[in-house]
């Protein structure tokens, strides 16, 4: 494996062996000293062209710790404001021979284009309404630490599905893995003929919930939805927001999952967001873990 | 994980002969003890892992001791990382101890380049500055490339580098025996 675009043409085993792969990381990012020599001398770039706290840290943060050499270039203070073309700043950057690039773009395909311009490893790190590998790899990661592995758990999934590259990473991912995906959200926000990625489509949350092992909520994507898909977020959290209520329709011991940023009072009720069944942060931390084991396995060995 | 199959050319130890020699490196580990306080026994994954335990196992009922005990995994500290073909499979690390504070006794099955134990070493050293290394091989095979040498080892034998040399454990292997291939 060289690049990593999306989870839609990995399988199981490669799923799984990532995950397994991840927990030697967990184990040093719990050591005094969280630094292993493992890719001393590889340069990997961080291109983030969207916004990204969480996603650019972990990478970096699991770069770092792997002992790569990073270098970030964020859209704003770069030559594609002077007006350069996505693939020209490509090419340049490929001169300057780095060993992986993580890339982040508003438009879907965009690291598929760069494996085409590049001879690096490309890791996709969000490309618009696609996919985002990373993350639907370190909820698996998250859900099979605590339920011990992923067939016959209920998972469901809401909020703007139609937006959501991780709604699809996710969906791809634990189709995969064996678990049900039930999905639910206002319909202007569900993609057409959803149901053809295998998942239940629910009109409304509570069914979804029923009986859920995992409650994962999406975040309402103002910045996307440039045509109003719902009449207010008032009315959009009347129906959608994850409370303390439609909690308790899930299993007793289900977990509450979320990709982040949160809408507090949106989405997610304060209460349900901050409680017992909220992983959402150890998902920050298991994202390191991951994303070192990806790196891992994409830079190691040679070609030759 | 059971060893893929092997071309053996040649049985150098059977279960017997093993048995004994594990025997007597538990009298050579014991007799180096006792000069020390806060020894720990540290496992190479994955074939020394194994060893050890039978080593703690051992010396813990011999000498009415517990032992502090320790796996490395040096996957993440090999030099060839950047040469293999894939990446190697790796297992977490773990020491349950203060390293500090302790004598290091790391142990595998085979000593053979001396890469593997300059890797634990490295592996060991961040997590802390142990009292002092030592190393403990059951088979050294000769041919080393780094200027590393085994503490206490079970049996030396000539090797090329061509040949393979295979540790069977009953745990892992079904069987205990070390051969050429």
């Amino acid at each position: 494996m060289k690049h990593l675009l999306g989870i839609e043409n990995l399988n199981k085993d490669q799923i799984m062996n990532i995950l397994e792969t991840a927990v030697s990381f967990a184990e040093i990012n719990q050591r005094q000293i969280k630094k292993v020599p493992t890719l001393k001398g590889k340069t990997i770039i961080n291109f983030f062209a969207e916004p990204s706290t969480r996603t650019r840290t972990s990478f970096e943060v699991a770069e770092k710790r792997l002992s790569a050499d990073t270098y970030n270039i964020a859209v704003s203070g770069s030559a594609i404001q002077k007006g350069e073309t996505l693939a020209d700043t490509a090419l340049n950057l490929q001169a300057m021979g780095p060993d992986a690039m993580v890339i982040r773009h508003s438009v879907s395909g965009t690291p598929q284009l760069l494996t085409e311009i590049m001879d690096c490893s490309i890791i996709n790190a969000g490309d618009g309404f696609h996919e985002h590998p990373t993350q639907a790899l370190l909820d698996a990661y998250t859900i099979w630490q605590r339920k011990g592995g992923f067939e016959g758990l209920k998972v469901a999934l809401l909020g703007d599905i139609y937006h959501s590259r991780v709604a699809r990473s996710n969906i791809y991912l634990l189709n995969k893995m064996g678990a049900h995906v039930s999905i639910s959200g206002p319909g202007t926000m569900l993609p057409k003929e959803v149901e053809k990625m295998g998942v239940t489509v629910e009109k409304l949350p509570k069914y979804a919930v029923q009986d859920a092992d995992i409650v994962m909520m999406l975040r309402v994507q103002n910045e996307r939805a440039s045509n109003l898909l719902y009449p207010d977020v008032r009315e959009y959290s009347r129906y959608f927001m994850l409370t303390p209520e439609l909690l308790k329709l899930a299993k007793k011991d289900a977990l509450v999952m979320h990709p982040g940023p949160a809408n507090r009072g949106v989405e997610i009720d304060d209460v349900v967001m901050d409680g017992e069944q909220s992983v959402i942060l150890e998902q920050v931390s298991n994202g390191v873990n991951v994303r070192m084991a990806v790196l891992y396995l994409l830079l190691g060995g040679s070609d030759k | 994980m059971k060893r893929e199959s092997i071309n053996v050319r040649k049985v150098l130890l059977n279960e017997s002969e093993m048995s004994k020699i594990i025997d007597r490196m538990v009298y050579e580990m014991i007799e180096h003890l006792s000069m020390l306080k806060n020894v720990a026994i540290v496992g190479i994954r994955t074939r020394g892992v194994t060893l050890a335990e039978r080593l703690i196992k051992k010396i813990e009922e011999k000498e009415n001791v517990k032992l502090a005990t320790g796996t490395i995994d040096i996957a993440l500290y090999r030099d060839d990382f950047c040469k293999n073909l894939s990446s190697p499979q790796t297992g977490p690390s773990v020491l349950n101890f203060d390293p500090e504070e302790y004598h290091i006794i790391l142990v595998d099955d085979v000593m053979y380049t001396g890469r593997t134990v300059r890797a634990a070493i490295e592996a060991i050293m961040d997590y802390g500055r142990p009292k002092s290394i030592k190393f403990v091989s059951l088979i050294d095979r000769g041919l080393r490339e780094l200027p590393i040498h085994p503490d206490i080892v079970g049996k030396v034998i000539e090797t090329s580098p061509e040949d393979k040399v295979a540790v069977f454990f009953k745990e892992t292997d079904g069987e205990d025996k070390v051969v050429l291939g």
